[in-house]
């Protein structure tokens, strides 16, 4: 008995009733349980970004740590134990708990605005993805805590993690906050997925979507596909240590390289994961500051997409060091660089747009443009390590961690940054501080570069990495003072923008709602937007529905103050994937603590299995399993319903 | 040594020579595009006003595409350089030697190098460590093998990285151009020590590496001085649980073998000058020169050290 009825949704216009409706409708509920029960994608999304700042401020401190033990030969400030903690951890902290997080945040803020929606496809997916990505964070760090973070860097190479050299808990806690933490990025993967083939506003077809949309859309399905593998090589490590299988260890006729091959198959599609969608920021957000669409458009979004199929067929230039034959070097290292050519046309994409427009000079300009410079001095030390003879003296050499450096810093935080003074005003409803941004700015800029533009001859010049010292006589002590040096006025650049954060979000100048003069959806509710985003679902006519009128490409306008209500409950409209066309009406989910309850047993869980304490491993279990009950429980609220429970003939 | 004993911008053997130009080359072109690209990036920024941006019109100008399109096809011409010259050079160097005039087999142990010498007898054969000597213009097979974690073996002045990995032997080679003595470093990271696992490759003239090699085949001589006997019996006592001496009942090989730890440049894997010194201060505290190290703390009297340091001091 299918009690699903059809209906067509009223189409009204904009009003302060409808708005109040939809408000009392929309609204979370105050105090304690709407704090941990919310699924309004703003607050996650916000949660999400001051979550991974507050990380990166940490990852930072190692960091600079890390510096102030290099800045000269045979110093002493950490032993080689706590030295090995710090760099694991700060590499750990900045790949996977900042730099792929912050991007899911904003993410998670701005697509449903982007988009012309009221939410994400699935709302209590989305705030369990936040509460496990917080889970994993605190679970990593409560080992680094207490003396047992990862000590065996970011990669984890076996042997090593292996229970005979690594007896510690160090390893436990990592293989199962890594595995704990894959599975919010698989739900906020699966997530970001139908949410942009499914919740687009009508007439937002697949190539009227921001860039930023493909960006994240792209990493997310390359996270679906790719990070099974390494919580499989972490099951499988954490198995190895705790039940005496021999994955990873010959003598049980396992192979080290095992380990290898699916941390990288997972390792270098991460990298582009977490630089497609600050791409796609950057994308989106410098032609608002020239004055143009972005040029390009469609090659822009297929070198997105590009990118990572031929970013699934790289990985090996990661291990070409390890006795792999010559031919198969030769394979990956022609693919490594092919990969440059996406890469090429999203940098002259750029720059062209900057050319043939009108730049307009604002903070979040100056974060954009000098990205594309940054993007490149990355990308050609990759295009170095890519020619396999060259990378067996580049790699793991100093050469590599300013590549890195330049990738993740320049790639990910910069644009993270610019788009921080960007979207702040629509967050919060007020202006960052344009004079603290020019400041903020340029002292990132100057000391990244005073850091890390130098890093690249220590490494030409012989310097290991991973190293807690170095002899005096090799010829990198002055560089190494000049990368600390570089390494704290960056440090006091990324204080600056906090600073700016915290000043401007209590007493920032008001913005409008649409400060920049931008272009696309988000740009055309109120700043902050109210818990429903959009009093009626905008039907979309263009790739840049705010700026119609000045293009006058066509006719055909955006329609913004006029369109579905959907105010019959938490209601929101599902598109066909390619061209948007309006297919039904969605019942959302109403606020509900069951993801955070099921977090928190799944936190016992794994602290259960990291003592291999079956009692605490049951109580997990079993909370797990009554948070799923109380999750799926069937509510008839749930259920699609006509106004006054009449069957309507039409289908939307 | 040359003051930066690492570089690699320079070489002085004819693997990482075949290597060197394409670097230089990859060095040189990635260098111009960022000049190329930052004089863009910087030209058209500084057209930049200090307005408003919702004060100026949107407009679509110009013709974007063949930015894109003359772009991408100037990227072509390094890359399509790029790609033929790496797989010609990858072709030149990849292969080992079919007929290499000396096979040696390095082992990657926490944190020490362990250096066997091959011969057609077990007459002939002899194993030390983190010294590597080699005949000036020979080619040298080197068999790396893994004994407990992944190390990698590197000798930038002569060749490129190759990791030595638990169960399968990978293959380096090396050819020295001239005699000298080149700087050797783990660069694959395997624990607390990885900083300072470092090794040394001395290539000299034939005839003086064959006087090494004939010194290295002797057996340790019997100690004589009453001091030397002493520490001879320490050694059989304390030392012989994890190092070998041959010619004597000391053969364990968890640790270096030191039959002729005496003769060696080094201590400590190249962390150390070797001197009566150095070496006493390794053997009393290893814990506090290296920290981490396999090789505990001593715990020895004043007159044990002297008598023990005596010893090892034979063992030339």
């Amino acid at each position: 008995m299918r009690e699903a009825v059809f209906r067509t949704p009223e189409i009204g216009d904009d009003t302060d009733v409808l708005r109040a409706r939809l408000h009392a409708i929309w609204e979370t509920e105050p105090g304690i349980r709407g704090w941990f029960g919310t699924v309004d994608h703003k607050e996650i999304g916000i949660r999400y970004i001051i979550t991974a700042f507050i990380v990166l401020a940490l990852g930072g401190i190692e960091a600079l740590v890390i510096r102030l033990q290099l800045a000269g030969p045979n110093l002493h400030l950490l032993t080689p134990e706590q030295y090995d903690e710090f760099f694991s951890t700060h590499g750990m902290t900045m790949i996977f708990l900042y730099a792929s997080p912050i991007l899911s945040g904003f993410s998670n803020y701005l697509w449903p605005l982007l988009l012309g929606g009221r939410d994400m496809a699935f709302p209590r997916m989305n705030a369990f993805s936040y509460w496990v990505y917080l889970g994993a964070v605190i679970f990593l760090y409560s080992g680094f805590l207490i003396g047992a973070g990862p000590n065996d860097g970011w990669f984890n190479y076996v042997p090593y993690a292996e229970k005979a050299y690594n007896p510690g808990f160090n390893e436990d806690f990592y293989s199962l906050g890594m595995i704990f933490l894959g599975i919010s990025t698989t739900v906020g993967a699966a997530n970001f997925i139908v949410t942009a083939f499914k919740t687009r506003a009508p007439g937002m077809s697949i190539n009227r979507i921001p860039i930023m949309v493909w960006g994240t859309l792209t990493a997310s399905v390359a996270n679906l596909v790719v990070v099974p593998a390494v919580s499989l090589a972490f099951f499988l490590l954490w198995m190895d240590r705790q039940f005496g299988t021999d994955f990873f260890q010959t003598r049980g006729g396992g192979q080290p390289l095992l380990w290898q091959h699916l941390f990288w198959i997972f390792g270098h599609p991460w990298v582009y994961a977490i630089v497609l969608p600050a791409m796609g920021m950057v994308s989106d957000g410098l032609p608002v500051f020239c004055r143009r669409p972005l040029v390009g458009y469609a090659l822009v979004a297929l070198a997105t997409v590009s990118v990572m199929i031929l970013g699934f067929g790289v990985w090996v230039h990661h291990m070409f060091a390890t006795g792999l034959p010559g031919l198969s070097l030769s394979f990956f290292s022609g693919a490594s660089i092919v990969i440059t050519y996406p890469s090429a046309v999203t940098v002259f994409a750029w720059i062209a747009t900057i050319w043939l427009g009108k730049p307009v000079l604002k903070t979040p300009f100056l974060f954009f443009s000098s990205m594309i410079l940054l993007f490149v001095i990355g990308g050609v030390s990759g295009f170095m390590t890519a020619s396999v003879p060259v990378d067996w003296q580049l790699t793991d050499t100093y050469f590599v961690v300013a590549h890195i450096h330049y990738v993740l810093i320049g790639i990910n935080v910069f644009p993270v940054v610019g788009a921080s003074y960007f979207w702040f005003p629509k967050m919060t409803g007020r202006m960052m501080d344009e004079r603290l941004g020019r400041w903020n700015f340029w002292t990132m800029f100057l000391g990244f570069n005073l850091g890390f533009l130098p890093m690249h001859l220590t490494g030409l010049l012989g310097m290991p990495r991973r190293v807690y010292t170095y002899p005096a006589h090799m010829g990198w002590s002055a560089l190494n003072m000049i990368t600390t040096i570089g390494s704290f006025v960056f440090a006091i650049g990324v204080l600056l923008f906090f600073i700016n954060v915290w000043k401007s979000w209590r007493s920032g100048a008001p913005a409008g709602d649409n400060p920049w003069g931008g272009s696309s959806l988000e740009w055309s509710t109120t700043s902050p937007p109210p818990p429903y985003n959009f009093a009626v679902i905008p039907t979309v006519a263009s790739r840049h529905p705010l700026w119609e009128d000045q293009l006058q490409e066509s006719e055909a306008r955006t329609s913004l103050r006029r369109g579905m209500v959907l105010d019959d409950g938490k209601e929101t409209l599902h598109t066909s994937p390619v061209d948007a066309v309006p297919e039904r009406i969605v019942k959302g989910p109403e606020d509900n603590t069951a993801p955070f309850q099921l977090t928190v047993a799944m936190m016992v869980l794994f602290y259960g299995m990291l003592l291999k304490n079956w009692w605490v491993i049951g109580v997990g279990a079993i909370g797990c399993l009554v948070s799923l009950l109380l999750w799926l429980w069937p509510r008839r609220e749930m259920l699609e319903r006509a106004p006054g429970d009449r069957p309507e003939p039409a289908h939307v | 040594m040359s003051s930066t004993p690492l570089a690699y911008l320079s070489s002085d053997g004819q693997r990482a020579a075949t290597i060197l130009p394409l670097t230089w080359f990859t060095l040189c072109v990635s260098i111009a595009v960022c000049l190329v690209i930052g004089v863009l990036v910087l030209v058209a920024a500084r057209r930049a006003q200090a307005v408003d941006p919702g004060d100026i019109a949107v407009e679509r100008r110009g013709d974007g595409i063949r930015w894109i399109g003359i772009g991408v096809a100037l990227t072509s011409v390094p890359l399509a350089i790029t790609l033929v010259w790496t797989i010609g050079a990858l072709a030149d160097v990849v292969g080992p030697p079919r007929r290499p005039d000396l096979v040696l087999d390095v082992t990657g142990h926490q944190w020490w190098w362990q250096v066997d010498y091959n011969g057609a007898t077990p007459a002939d054969r002899f194993a030390t460590a983190n010294e590597i000597h080699i005949p000036v213009g020979v080619k040298v097979l080197v068999r790396l093998h893994g004994a407990d974690v992944i190390h990698s073996f590197w000798v930038p002045k002569l060749t490129g990285k190759t990791d030595t990995i638990p169960g399968q032997t990978n293959l380096s080679w090396l050819e020295a151009d001239r005699p000298g003595i080149y700087r050797g470093q783990c660069t694959e990271y395997c624990g607390v020590e990885h900083a300072r696992m470092g090794f040394e490759v001395i290539a000299e003239p034939r005839a003086a590496f064959e006087r090494w090699r004939e010194a290295q085949l002797q057996t340790a001589p019997p100690p004589i001085t009453p001091a030397q006997i002493r520490g001879a019996q320490l050694f059989q006592f304390r030392c012989s649980l994890c190092h070998a001496v041959r010619g004597t009942t000391a053969a364990s090989h968890y640790g270096p073998d030191l039959t002729h730890i005496a003769s060696r440049r080094m201590i400590a894997a190249a962390m150390l000058p070797n001197n009566p010194g150095t070496l006493t201060g390794w053997i009393e505290n290893p814990q506090e020169v290296k920290p981490g190290a396999l090789m505990p703390d001593q715990h020895l009297s004043g007159q044990q050290l002297t008598d023990l340091t005596a010893y090892l001091e034979t063992l030339k």
